[in-house]
C-alpha cells in the first residue's frame, strides 16, 4: 500500500486518527491535566484493569520538565505530543496493525529498516510493568510497544496491547526535518503557515526557565503533600453517597490527584532538589496512590466488578 | 529412524535471551524424549529474532516395548497386603503369576508396556516443554493463559521417516501444530510448507533468513572489518555487541556511516558508549590517531537504494544522540570541579550516612592520613579525593553512569590539575572485581583505599552488613578491593587504627543529627572520656582533630550520648576486621594457601597488617609442604600434646625457662643448644620480616626434636628432670610460636 507523503505535523496526527478509527478504536481527546506520558491518561491506566474489552486512541500532550532545552535542541522538548493506542485484549495481529499505521503516515517499508528491540516497560509510579519493544525505524526509536502485565499492582486479565508514538520525532523523520522547530505544523500552502516554532518556541523557553530555576520548590512540595492527602481522603470516603443513596466510588477524582502528585514530583526533580534516595521514597508515595486508585477502580462497573 | 524438526515462531525474542533459550529447548525436548524411551543420534538448535528451532536426527520411530516385573507378597498373606500390591501395579489377582520363591509361593506382577509411536510421544513432550519453558521473563497476551517470551504465533512440528514426512499433531492453548513457517518479515512474509531440516534451512535462506546465529555474527564481523579496512580504519571489537546485534536481525546488512566533524572532539569513551548503548553501533577507529571516525550499523534488510535511506536515518539519529552528549559535555565543562562538588551537597549518599559531599570530605581527610604511608603527595592526594567524585553531578554521568571516573579524569585534565589527580579520578573505583586491574600510582592508591574504607566503616557503623547472598552495597567487593590494593602495592600499615577512627567519625556524624551540641562538653568531657578509652590508640588524635574542627553545633553534653557513641566501636572494628580476614582467606585459598595455615597466621599479632600476614602465610605454606616441615610439625604436635596433658594433670603451667644443667641425655643438651640458636636466628629474621630465613632456622629444629623424642622419656621418675623437660617442651612451643600459632595446623 503505497501512500503519498504527509506534508505537516498535523496531517500525520490526522492520518493516525483516521487509521485507528478505521481499525475500531474510539478516538478520545487528550486528558485535561499535566501528565508525563500518554499512559497516565485514565483511558489507559484505569481501563487496562478489569475484564471489560476496550479500544481507544488519542493524542496526549506530555510534559517532561527535565527535558527542557529552551527550544534550542533539535529533538528535545519539555512539552511534546504522544499518540497512544490501547486495545484490550491485545489482538493477535497487533504488530501488523502497527506496521500498517506506519505505512499510513508515509513510511515505505521497502526502504526503511523497522525493528523490534527488547524494551521491558516499567512505571514505578504506576506500579505497572509490561513486556514489549521499542520500535526502531532506521535506528531511531519511533514507538513503544507494550503488552501490559500488571497495572497498579493488579495482574492484567486480559492483557492490553499499548502503542505509544513519540509524535514530534516520528513526524520530523517522515517530513525530513532536522530541527523540531522547523517542522510545518499546518499545511505549507495554507494562507497562514505555522511552523512548530511559531507555536512552541516561546513556551519552551518560558517553561525551561521556570522548570529549572524559578518554580518555588516549597510551594511544589506543599502541593505534592496536598494532592497526596486529598487522593487518600477521596478514596477513604464511604462508597455510599448519602445524597443520591447510590454507590459512587470516586476513582477518577482521586486518580486526578495522583496524576497531580506525579507531575509535581517531576517538577521537583527538574529543580534538582530530590536526591537519589529521596527519589525512591517519592516514587513509592505516588505508587501507593496509584495502587489505591486501581484497587478502587476494580470495584466499579467500568472496572468489571459485578454490580 | 526418524528426523524431527520443531520451530516455535513468535514475535521478536530479546537478543540476550536467544542463546540460552536454544540450549534449554534442546535439553528439555531431548530429555523428555529419552525419558519416554526415544533415543536419538544428534540434535541441534538455532535461534533468530522470531524463531526457536530444534532439529533431531536419528530418532527412534517408536519407543521399545518395556517388560517390567515386580515381586509381590507371598501367597496366603492377609487380604489387605495383597490389595495394596494390586493397587500399586494396577492389576487384578487373576492377572498375577504365582512362582516358587525361596520363601515359598509368591505373587509376581508382569507388566508389558507396548512401545509407542514417536509422534505420540512428541505430541506430549513438546506442549509440556512450551507450557513450562524457563524464560527469564515471560508474559501473557490477549485473553489466553499461555506464557511465552513474547506472543507465540505458530508451531511447526514435522517428523520425517523413510515413508515420508508428517505433521506431529498437537495443540497448545489454541495454537495448532503444522508444517508451515514464514520467511523474513518484510522480504518474504509468505508462509511455506516444510518437509525436512535441510529444505527448511535452504528455503529460509531464499526467504532472507539466516538461521544460524554464528553465521550471522561471522557475516557481520567479516563485512564490518572489510568495510573499515577499505577506508584504512579498524572496527573496535566488541564480542557482546556482536552477539546482541546478531540476535536483532534475520538478514544482516552491514552499513558504515560517518560521524559528523562536530563530534570528533568528544572523548573516545563518550562516543563509544553513546553509540553502543543507544544505537548498538560498532565504533570504527583510525589506528593512526586512536580517534573514532565512523560507525558500523547492521540493518535487517536489503533495499533498492543499497541502504542509503537507512544509513541516512541512522546518521541523523546519531547526530541527535551526539548533540545531546555534546550538550552535556559542554555544560559540564562550564562548571568548575568545585561547582560540581558543591552540587553534591544536595545529593544523598545514604540516608544514614549523609550527602555525597559529606562522604567526600570524610574520604579526603582519610586519604590525607593514608597518603604518607603510601608515599603519595599529601596535598595532591587530598585534592584528588575532593574532586574524584565530582563527575557524579555531571550531566554526562547522569546520562551514562558507566562513565563515572572516566569523565572525572577528563574534567580534571581540562581543569589543568596534576596528572596524578586526573588518574586518581579515573581509577579510584578500581579494582571492581577479582580480575580488574589495581591502581598502582600512589595518589590513586590512597584515594581508592580511603573511598573503600569509608564505605565499609560507614555501613558497619550503621550495622548494614552483608548477610548471606544479600550485599546491596557491594561491601564484599569493596573489602576485596582494599585487600588487593594493599597487597599488590605492598602497603604497610595496621588497618585497625584507621577502622577505629573511621567508625568514630561515622558515629559522631550519625549522632549529631539527633543531639544538640555544647561547646563546653566538647572541650572537657568528650576529650577526657575518649582519651581514657584505650581502644582507639593512635587513631584517636585524628578523630579529635576532626571533632574540634567541626566546631560547636554538633555535640551535646549528654553523658549517655558519649557512651552510646563509643560503646560498639571495639566490637564493630573486630567484626569488620574479621570480614576482611574472611575475604583474605578466600583470596589466599585461590593462591594455594590452606585454611589452617591462614588461621595459624591470623592468630599472630599485627594480623591487621595484611602484607605481613600474607608474607607469613605464604612462607609457612611453603614450609609445611616440605619434608622438614611435615616432620617438625609432628614433633611440635607431640610436644604440645604432652605438655597440654601434663599441665592439665598437674594443674600448673610449665612456663619457666628450662635449665640445661638438669639435662641428662646428650640429645637433651643438643636440643637446648639448637633452641638457643634457633631462637636468636628466628627473632633476628622476624625483625626484618625475613620469613624464609625464619623458616630455615625453624627447620634446623627438626633433627634435634626428633632425636630428643627418640632418646628421652619426658616423664622421668626424677621430678626435677621431668619438670625441666616439660619446660623444655614449652620452649619449643614458644620458639616456634614466634612464627605462627602451630596449634591451628592440621595433619
Amino acid at each position: 500500500m503505497a501512500t503519498d507523503k504527509p506534508r505537516s505535523f498535523q496531517e500525520i496526527i490526522l492520518r493516525l486518527q483516521n487509521y485507528w478509527a478505521d481499525h475500531g478504536c474510539a478516538i478520545l481527546q487528550p486528558y485535561d491535566m499535566e501528565v508525563g506520558a500518554g499512559t497516565f491518561h485514565p483511558a489507559t491506566t484505569l481501563r487496562s484493569l478489569g475484564s471489560k474489552p476496550w479500544a481507544a486512541a488519542y493524542v496526549q500532550p506530555s510534559r517532561r520538565p527535565t527535558d527542557g532545552r529552551y527550544g534550542e535542541n533539535p529533538n528535545r522538548l519539555q512539552h511534546y505530543y504522544q499518540y497512544q493506542v490501547i486495545i484490550k485484549p491485545s489482538p493477535p495481529d497487533l504488530q501488523d496493525l502497527y506496521l500498517g499505521s506506519l505505512q499510513a503516515i508515509g513510511i515505505d517499508m521497502e526502504l526503511h529498516d523497522i525493528r523490534f528491540v527488547e524494551d521491558d516497560w516499567e512505571s514505578p509510579t504506576l506500579g505497572a510493568w509490561g513486556l514489549g519493544w521499542e520500535v526502531w525505524c532506521d535506528g531511531m526509536e519511533v514507538s513503544q510497544f507494550t503488552y501490559f502485565q500488571q497495572v497498579g499492582g493488579h495482574d492484567c486479565h486480559p492483557v492490553s496491547g499499548e502503542l505509544t508514538y513519540g509524535l514530534e520525532r516520528l513526524a520530523m523523520y517522515v517530513l525530513g526535518v532536522d530541527h523540531v522547530m522547523d517542522m510545518p505544523f499546518n499545511t505549507p500552502d495554507a494562507p497562514i503557515t505555522l511552523k512548530y516554532a511559531d507555536i512552541f518556541k516561546q513556551t519552551e523557553q518560558e517553561y525551561s526557565r521556570w522548570n529549572f530555576d524559578v518554580a518555588d520548590t516549597d510551594i511544589l512540595l506543599q502541593h505534592f503533600k496536598d494532592a497526596e492527602a486529598e487522593c487518600q481522603r477521596i478514596l477513604d470516603a464511604p462508597h455510599l453517597d448519602p445524597k443520591t443513596n447510590k454507590k459512587i466510588i470516586m476513582v477518577h477524582p482521586a486518580y486526578d490527584q495522583c496524576i497531580k502528585a506525579s507531575h509535581l514530583f517531576n517538577l521537583l526533580d527538574a529543580r534538582g532538589v530530590i536526591s537519589v534516595t529521596e527519589r525512591q521514597a517519592y516514587i513509592g508515595r505516588v505508587r501507593t496512590l496509584t495502587k489505591s486508585c486501581a484497587d478502587a477502580f476494580v470495584q466499579t462497573d467500568a472496572g468489571g466488578a459485578e454490580t | 529412524m526418524a528426523d524431527l524438526l520443531l520451530e516455535l515462531f513468535s514475535e521478536e525474542i530479546p537478543a540476550r535471551m536467544q542463546a540460552r533459550a536454544v540450549a534449554d529447548l534442546k535439553k528439555l525436548v531431548t530429555d523428555g524424549l529419552v525419558d519416554a524411551g526415544l533415543t536419538y543420534a544428534s540434535a541441534a538448535g538455532f535461534a533468530t529474532p522470531r524463531r526457536l528451532c530444534l532439529t533431531i536426527e536419528g530418532l527412534l520411530s517408536e519407543s521399545p516395548n518395556v517388560r517390567e516385573e515386580r515381586k509381590g507378597p507371598r501367597v496366603g498373606v492377609p487380604e489387605k497386603a495383597l490389595e495394596g500390591f494390586l493397587r500399586g501395579v494396577g492389576l487384578t489377582v487373576e492377572q498375577l503369576e504365582i512362582r516358587d520363591d525361596k520363601k515359598g509361593q509368591t505373587y509376581f506382577a508382569v507388566m508389558e508396556k507396548a512401545g509407542r509411536p514417536a509422534s505420540d510421544i512428541i505430541a506430549e513432550v513438546v506442549p509440556h516443554v512450551v507450557r513450562s519453558f524457563p524464560w527469564p521473563k515471560s508474559m501473557r497476551w490477549g485473553a489466553g493463559p499461555l506464557r511465552w517470551v513474547r506472543p507465540l504465533q505458530s508451531i511447526l512440528c514435522v517428523l520425517s521417516t523413510a515413508d515420508g514426512t508428517e505433521v506431529v499433531n498437537f495443540d497448545v492453548d489454541g495454537i495448532e501444530s503444522a508444517n508451515l513457517t514464514a520467511g523474513h518479515r518484510f522480504h518474504a512474509p509468505a508462509w511455506f510448507s516444510v518437509n525436512s531440516f535441510d529444505q527448511y534451512q535452504a528455503e529460509l535462506k531464499t526467504a532472507f533468513v539466516m538461521l544460524d546465529a554464528d553465521e550471522r555474527a561471522d557475516h557481520i564481523w567479516e563485512d564490518a572489518r572489510n568495510m573499515a579496512f577499505a577506508s584504512g580504519l579498524e572496527v573496535v571489537s566488541d564480542a557482546a555487541l556482536l552477539a546482541e546485534v546478531a540476535g536483532l536481525v534475520e538478514w544482516p546488512v552491514v552499513l558504515m556511516g560517518d560521524i559528523a566533524d562536530d563530534f570528533l572532539d568528544l572523548p573516545v569513551e563518550v562516543l563509544q558508549t553513546s553509540m553502543r548503548e543507544h544505537q548498538k553501533f560498532f565504533s570504527v577507529r583510525n589506528p593512526k590517531t586512536g580517534r573514532i571516525e565512523k560507525f558500523i550499523t547492521v540493518a535487517n534488510r536489503e533495499t533498492a537504494d543499497q541502504g542509503a535511506t537507512i544509513l541516512a536515518g541512522n546518521q541523523k539519529v546519531l547526530f541527535a544522540r551526539l548533540s545531546d552528549a555534546k550538550f552535556f559535555w559542554e555544560n559540564d565543562l562550564r562548571l568548575s570541579l568545585d561547582d560540581m562538588t558543591t552540587k553534591l551537597s544536595n545529593v544523598t549518599f545514604h540516608n544514614r550516612l549523609g550527602t555525597q559531599a559529606e562522604r567526600i570530605a570524610r574520604i579526603a581527610s582519610l586519604a590525607r592520613d593514608i597518603a604518607p604511608i603510601i608515599g603519595a603527595d599529601v596535598d595532591l592526594t587530598e585534592l584528588a579525593a575532593k574532586v574524584a567524585k565530582a563527575d557524579l553531578s555531571s550531566e554526562m554521568v547522569y546520562e551514562f553512569p558507566e562513565l563515572q571516573g572516566i569523565m572525572g579524569k577528563y574534567y580534571a585534565q581540562k581543569a589543568g590539575l596534576d596528572p596524578s589527580v586526573a588518574k586518581a579520578c579515573e581509577t579510584h573505583y578500581s579494582p571492581l572485581g577479582p580480575s580488574d586491574a589495581v591502581p598502582n600510582e600512589p595518589v590513586s592508591i590512597a584515594v581508592a583505599l580511603a573511598d573503600k574504607l569509608d564505605t565499609l566503616t560507614g555501613f558497619w557503623a550503621i550495622d548494614e552488613k552483608p548477610t548471606g547472598s544479600k550485599d546491596p552495597f557491594a561491601l564484599r567487593r569493596a573489602a576485596l578491593g582494599v585487600i588487593r590494593l594493599i597487597l599488590e602495592n605492598n602497603v604497610r600499615f595496621n588497618l585497625s587504627g584507621y577502622i577505629d577512627a573511621e567508625l568514630v567519625k561515622h558515629k559522631i556524624f550519625h549522632d549529631r543529627n539527633t543531639d544538640a551540641a555544647k561547646e563546653e562538653f566538647l572541650e572537657t568531657e568528650l576529650l577526657h572520656e575518649i582519651a581514657d578509652h584505650g581502644v582507639f590508640g593512635a587513631a584517636l588524635q585524628a578523630v579529635l582533630d576532626a571533632v574540634l574542627k567541626k566546631g560547636k553545633e554538633e555535640f551535646s553534653g549528654d553523658q549517655a550520648w558519649l557512651e552510646h557513641l563509643v560503646e560498639n566501636i571495639p566490637e564493630s572494628c573486630t567484626n569488620l576486621l574479621g570480614f576482611f580476614h574472611d575475604r583474605l582467606k578466600v583470596y589466599l585459598r585461590d593462591k594455594g594457601v590452606s585454611h589452617d595455615v591462614i588461621d595459624a597466621c591470623l592468630a599472630m599479632p599485627n594480623n591487621d597488617d595484611f602484607v605481613l600476614l600474607v608474607n607469613r602465610a605464604e612462607a609457612l605454606q611453603g614450609f609445611v609442604r616440605t619434608d622438614d616441615g611435615t616432620n617438625l610439625l609432628q614433633g611440635f604436635k607431640r610436644a604440645n600434646n604432652i605438655l597440654n596433658a601434663e599441665e592439665k594433670k598437674d594443674g600448673v603451667s610449665y612456663e619457666l625457662d628450662p635449665d640445661v644443667k638438669f639435662a641428662e641425655d646428650d640429645s637433651e643438651k643438643a636440643l637446648f643448644a639448637a633452641l638457643d640458636v634457633a631462637h636468636v636466628a628466628i627473632s633476628t629474621a622476624l625483625k626484618v620480616e625475613d620469613f624464609t630465613a625464619a623458616m630455615a632456622a625453624m627447620a634446623s629444629l627438626r633433627k634435634p626434636i626428633d632425636v630428643f623424642f627418640e632418646a628421652v622419656q619426658v616423664n622421668s621418675e626424677n621430678q626435677m628432670v621431668r619438670r625441666n623437660r616439660l619446660c623444655l617442651l614449652n620452649r619449643i612451643r614458644n620458639v616456634m610460636g614466634q612464627i605462627a600459632d602451630f596449634t591451628w595446623i592440621e595433619g
